[in-house]
């Protein structure tokens, strides 16, 4: 019987079954950011085992307030920076070089095929799309990450979506995830992997894949896993040339994590993405999706670019795609937030921070701020955001506010009209 | 080991989120004790007072299904045990949430819908008690002169959690 990636990963990196279904394995990364891992660093100097496991295997950012905005988040920052300096952890993101967790360390090339990450932030599912296991996890399970080197799992069982046909016009990796979702339920796949196969996802860009597997904690998944392919070769190729003698070599040598074909799922689903339309959500789970033509017309106060979901530079080439030579409308406030540095420089050499700000946009800093009502960007009572993101949780941009997740493209098309609008009008 | 009992709060929604037992504004709090207030602030159900004397005398929450989905937050966790609240009984967690309550030594016990319905039967009671006895895995509502005991099904890995109070000293033990 073969084997799925998510079980090719448990098997290869077991340490210990100390009772049936608990499994204890082996980290190749544990990333740490500046909300969730203070209180575990406090502990450990607490209880005096102020260690490391290895610091080149720990990556840490400030990326959730950046620059601190007041006091305590000065704090919180000063915490996570003087406990990395303290270890030798090198691989210590601070202001002016640091960006949103889960589209800088990927594109630092810190994540493989087959590896196992964790960090204390619940979208650390995303880095599955490198055919990796990476699953968010508490504090507590970090700081034993951060001491000792392991995490236990229940082993997950895998669901494998397939995903076929062609994407329509104006729609994005992020209305199939949002799509997928809403058939799964918000507790679709708890303590199940998301596998999401088929020729739809061999097509897409790591970019489009990391949106796919970023949500898939929406549906209550433990990881989303895509398999590693050419494509995830040639997305790590500058940083493992020195590994491999070639790129086919990396491939086979790769290739050896993607699941068996004869592989036992706990369900599988198939499908058909042909006719897919823009999606938005109209509630406060992320399950509750209608398309943008039942959604068109919808007031919005704000409208947000960026997050781990959707603040990569595919995103944002597509986004000025459309807003090129516009305006947004005079009762929107438009937020973009390129999410690393080199998002926000390629897109400045690219001309689109130009466009963006022709348009009326405001251009943050690369961080996680607005996402999760912190800084940047926080809703008042009663207001509305139109947000690229992946959480509309009651109150998740600020007290009182609703959020309503799109896609890039149809986030732009929004920020013209001041209302939910549909982007295949204004294609290019 | 922490003893599990009380009070309880009944709150009666699927899916209530970390982002509701505790509000991201509120993790720039670096002790847990500060966290304390805050318990359940952006929770909106119809009769369910954040601040109210039956979340302050509680011990013991009793709600649906998908407890505690979304973030990954420990705070979620923290926020409930400084106010005194150290189990949860729902018909099913999200899973980072019910890890969270084992890593800290605290019990997310799951129950069948038929049973969780029984629970809620009680909720009109003003002195609805819950006594849980974890080694025998089994729990009892007491309330307005009536009593039910029901078994309840734990991991074995859980159940060594919070004998040992958590995973950390677990972990620093064994590994």
């Amino acid at each position: 019987m073969g084997k799925t990636t998510a079980e090719k990963i448990f098997a290869d990196h077991l340490v210990d079954e100390p009772f049936p279904g608990a499994k204890v394995l082996r980290l190749d990364v544990v990333m740490c950011h500046e909300i969730t891992t203070p209180i575990a660093i406090a502990d450990l100097v607490a209880r005096g085992k102020d260690r490391v496991f290895d610091p080149t295997r720990i990556k840490a950012v400030i990326d959730h307030v950046t620059p601190s905005k007041d006091s305590k988040t000065a704090t919180q920052a000063k915490i996570l920076r003087d406990w990395a300096r303290r270890h030798g952890i090198r691989d210590f993101f601070d202001v002016g070089r640091n960006g949103v967790c889960h589209a800088l360390f990927p594109e630092k090339g810190f994540i493989r095929p087959g590896y196992t990450v964790i960090m204390g932030d619940s979208h650390t599912c995303t880095h599955g799309a490198f055919g990796a296991f990476a699953a968010g996890v508490g504090t507590t399970d970090l700081e034993v990450g951060i001491l000792k080197g392991v995490c236990a799992f229940r082993e997950p069982k895998t669901i494998r979506i397939n995903l076929t046909g062609t994407l329509p016009r104006g729609v994005y990796a992020k209305d199939v995830i949002m799509y997928v979702i809403g058939q799964l339920g918000v507790n679709g796949a708890t303590d199940r992997v998301i596998e999401f196969r088929g020729p739809v996802v061999d097509a897409m860009t790591m970019e489009s894949r990391m949106t796919l597997t970023n949500m898939a904690i929406e549906a209550g998944g433990t990881s989303g896993i895509c398999m590693p392919d050419q494509v995830t070769v040639d997305y790590l190729w500058p940083f493992i040339q020195g590994e491999f003698a070639s790129r086919e070599a990396a491939l086979a040598e790769y290739s050896r994590w993607r699941s068996d074909d004869d592989a036992v799922y706990d369900k599988v689903y198939d499908f058909d993405v042909s006719g897919l339309e823009p999606l938005v959500t109209y509630g406060y789970k992320p399950d509750q999706v209608k398309t943008v033509t039942e959604m068109a017309g919808t007031h919005i106060d704000q409208v947000y670019l960026g997050s781990c979901t959707n603040g990569r530079l595919e995103d944002l080439r597509v986004a000025a795609s459309i807003l090129k030579g516009r305006k947004i409308a005079p009762t929107v406030r438009g937020i973009l937030s390129p999410a690393t540095p080199k998002v926000f420089q390629d897109a400045l050499r690219e001309g689109i921070i130009d466009i963006f700000m022709e348009a009326g946009f405001c251009v943050t800093n690369p961080t996680c701020g607005a996402c999760l009502g912190m800084s940047t960007g926080v809703l008042a009572e009663g207001e509305s955001c139109a947000a690229t993101t992946n959480r509309n949780f009651q109150g998740r941009m600020g007290k009182g506010g609703m959020v309503h997740l799109l896609s890039p493209a149809t986030s732009i098309a929004t920020a013209i009209e001041g209302c939910i609008a549909d982007p295949r009008k204004y294609l290019p | 080991m922490k003893t599990f009992g009380g009070p309880v709060l009944f709150l009666d929604r699927d899916d209530i989120n970390t982002d509701e037992i505790i509000p991201a504004r509120y993790l720039t709090e670096i002790t847990k004790e500060d966290l304390k207030p805050y318990i359940l602030e952006d929770l909106k159900l119809p009769g369910f007072d954040p601040k109210g004397d039956k979340t302050k005398a509680a011990r013991v929450i009793v709600t649906r299904a998908n407890f505690g989905c979304g973030s990954s937050r420990e705070h979620a966790p923290w926020v409930l045990e400084v106010n005194g609240i150290t189990a949860v009984i729902a018909e099913s967690f999200a899973r980072i949430f019910r890890q969270n309550m084992f890593n800290c030594g605290m019990a997310a016990i799951e129950l069948p819908k038929q049973a969780i319905d029984a629970l809620f039967a009680y909720r009109d009671r003003p002195d609805a008690t819950i006594t849980i006895d974890v080694p025998r895995q089994t729990l009892v509502i007491r309330g307005g002169g009536r009593e039910e005991s029901f078994t309840f099904d734990i991991a074995p890995f859980d159940k060594a959690l919070l004998t040992a109070g958590g995973w950390v000293d677990y972990a620093d033990r064994k590994y």
